[in-house]
């Protein structure tokens, strides 16, 4: 079933009866060739690359609830490749050049709108730094524009530039960042997946991983034993959950992350703006929501839900931005548990155990990799070697010591 | 969330800041042969459970105490706190 314009309107003249399911919803066969544990964003575009980039067949995604329950639900939509270093840059320009042919090749509106980040600076050194980071962007082809004052007052004039401790000097601008339905990209992948022969099972928790002499022989599920030579595991978030069942300590912690939305409003923020130094960054939904969030809360957490400090310190930094959204009533606020990495820097390789492959430690970020962790993540499935923008993405990085990490904070993860 | 310190009574968590897992109160020994390892293990991997974890919370603006908290990472809960010095020093009373 191929979605066009076309066909909205022949199904407008049939009374819309021609609407079929986008996916199947099969019982799981006693084994299969590859197993991906985790329905969402990450999971579902990995078996989508698997089947299609790859040509293998015998898939199968476990998903504990339903498709797109987790993270990929749940986070404030922003896609953009604005990193420094050499090991992240590439991998999330490389996300955001999938993101850009994303609807065409899913044939499926996710609603990717490269409207723009904004990145504000308050200092003479912010500025260097941003300048030295704008140039590594530029080097990976991501494009970069750094604005001073009063180009950027042009731009959005709503903003406090005046504020006393943080006057704003101006800021980095990626013009190709934007936002993307975080539930679209999910069911997209999720309809490309079956239509390419992947089993998506749902309401199917892993609850084991049988291994035999150091190798993977299948995982217990909720609904039964499934055998499977290959197993890759993308459950970020509960990442340390499911790998301790194969015996694994990792490098992470599970912490929660707060985001909100207040009620609809006329059109008013025109791009992605993030104040990192007042903890805050904000978007504006095509459904007219503001969409905003600032830091994790900074203790361990499996609870999808945060607690009131934090609500405090995003509204204040809110207010000291922005004061025009102090009278907008707030709809909703939600958490979601992220697995934050002890280098703040994700993982996508194999485990020790043979036939075992993890992607995790996606930190506050994982949304904007949802293709490029897919595709990296299905090579390494299918190949057996880390896809070109992944390499720097290897568990053992942290006891080699080429640790990727972009603020600099050490293994403190709540600091990332 | 409400810590219930051992000296101060229940003060807000907000006067802490967190650390990690009070395993890291047990550093290797770094004149052992395999320290290398185990300081890797010690610096990067956590245990990370979904359920009841033991972990350090420091009274910054407070009495700058060091805590062993017990929360329940699921639900936040806490379920109790000590001075993180008494930790080590009951163990070794223990003989452990």
């Amino acid at each position: 079933m191929k979605f066009s314009g076309f066909r909205v309107f022949a199904e407008a003249l049939k009374g819309h009866t021609g609407w079929r399911p986008l996916w199947r919803n099969p019982e799981p066969k006693p084994a299969y060739d590859y197993v991906i544990v985790g329905g969402g964003g990450h999971g579902l575009a990995t078996a989508y690359y698997l089947a299609k980039s790859f040509g293998r067949s015998r898939i199968a995604v476990l998903e504990k609830g339903w498709l797109g329950s987790g993270n990929v639900g749940r986070n404030t939509t922003i896609i953009r490749s604005n990193y420094l270093l050499a090991g992240n840059e590439p991998f999330y320009e490389f996300s955001m050049k999938l993101w850009e042919g994303l609807e065409q090749e899913l044939n499926f509106n996710a609603m990717v709108s490269q409207r723009g980040i904004i990145n504000l600076y308050h200092t003479d050194a912010q500025r260097d730094a941003f300048r030295r980071r704008g140039n590594a962007m530029m080097l990976a082809g991501a494009g970069a524009r750094l604005l001073g004052r009063e180009e950027l007052r042009a731009m959005v004039p709503f903003l406090n530039y005046d504020n006393a401790r943080f006057p704003i000097k101006g800021g980095l601008v990626q013009p190709r960042a934007g936002t993307a339905r975080h539930d679209g990209v999910a069911w997209g992948y999720a309809r490309g997946a079956d239509s390419h022969g992947v089993d998506l099972i749902q309401n199917c928790e892993v609850t084991g991983v049988r291994l035999d002499r150091g190798k993977v022989r299948g995982v217990e599920t909720s609904r039964g034993y499934i055998a499977a030579d290959r197993v890759g595991v993308a459950v970020a978030g509960s990442s340390g959950r499911v790998m301790a069942m194969a015996g694994m300590r990792l490098p992470i912690e599970s912490h929660v992350l707060q985001a909100f939305v207040t009620e609809g409003l006329k059109p008013t923020i025109p791009g992605v703006i993030t104040f990192g130094a007042g903890h805050f960054y904000i978007s504006q939904s095509d459904k007219g929501g503001l969409v905003f969030g600032g830091d994790i809360d900074g203790y361990n957490s499996y609870a999808q839900r945060g607690n009131l400090p934090v609500v405090e310190d995003v509204a204040e930094g809110g207010m000291a931005l922005m004061p025009m959204i102090g009278r907008a009533r707030l709809l909703r606020m939600w958490g979601g548990v992220v697995d934050m990495s002890m280098d703040g820097s994700p993982i996508i390789d194999r485990t020790q155990i043979d036939g075992l492959y993890f992607n995790g430690g996606w930190c506050y970020g994982g949304f904007k990799a949802t293709p490029a962790s897919g595709y990296a993540f299905a090579h390494l499935l299918a190949t057996g070697a880390p896809h070109e923008t992944a390499r720097a993405y290897r568990i053992d990085r942290f006891a080699r010591g080429h640790v990727v990490d972009e603020r600099g904070a050490g293994a403190q993860p709540n600091l990332h | 969330m409400l810590i219930p310190h051992p000296l101060l009574g229940p003060r807000d968590a907000q006067e802490f800041t967190y650390l990690g897992d009070a395993r890291l109160i047990d550093r290797p020994d770094s004149s052992a042969p395999d320290a290398e390892a185990a300081f890797c293990d010690y610096v990067f991997l956590r245990d990370n459970p979904a359920g009841v974890h033991r972990e350090l919370w420091f009274h910054e603006q407070g009495d700058r105490s060091w805590l062993v908290v017990t929360r329940d990472t699921v639900t936040h809960e806490v379920l109790g706190a000590e001075l993180a010095r008494n930790v080590p020093l009951s163990r070794t009373r223990c003989g452990k």
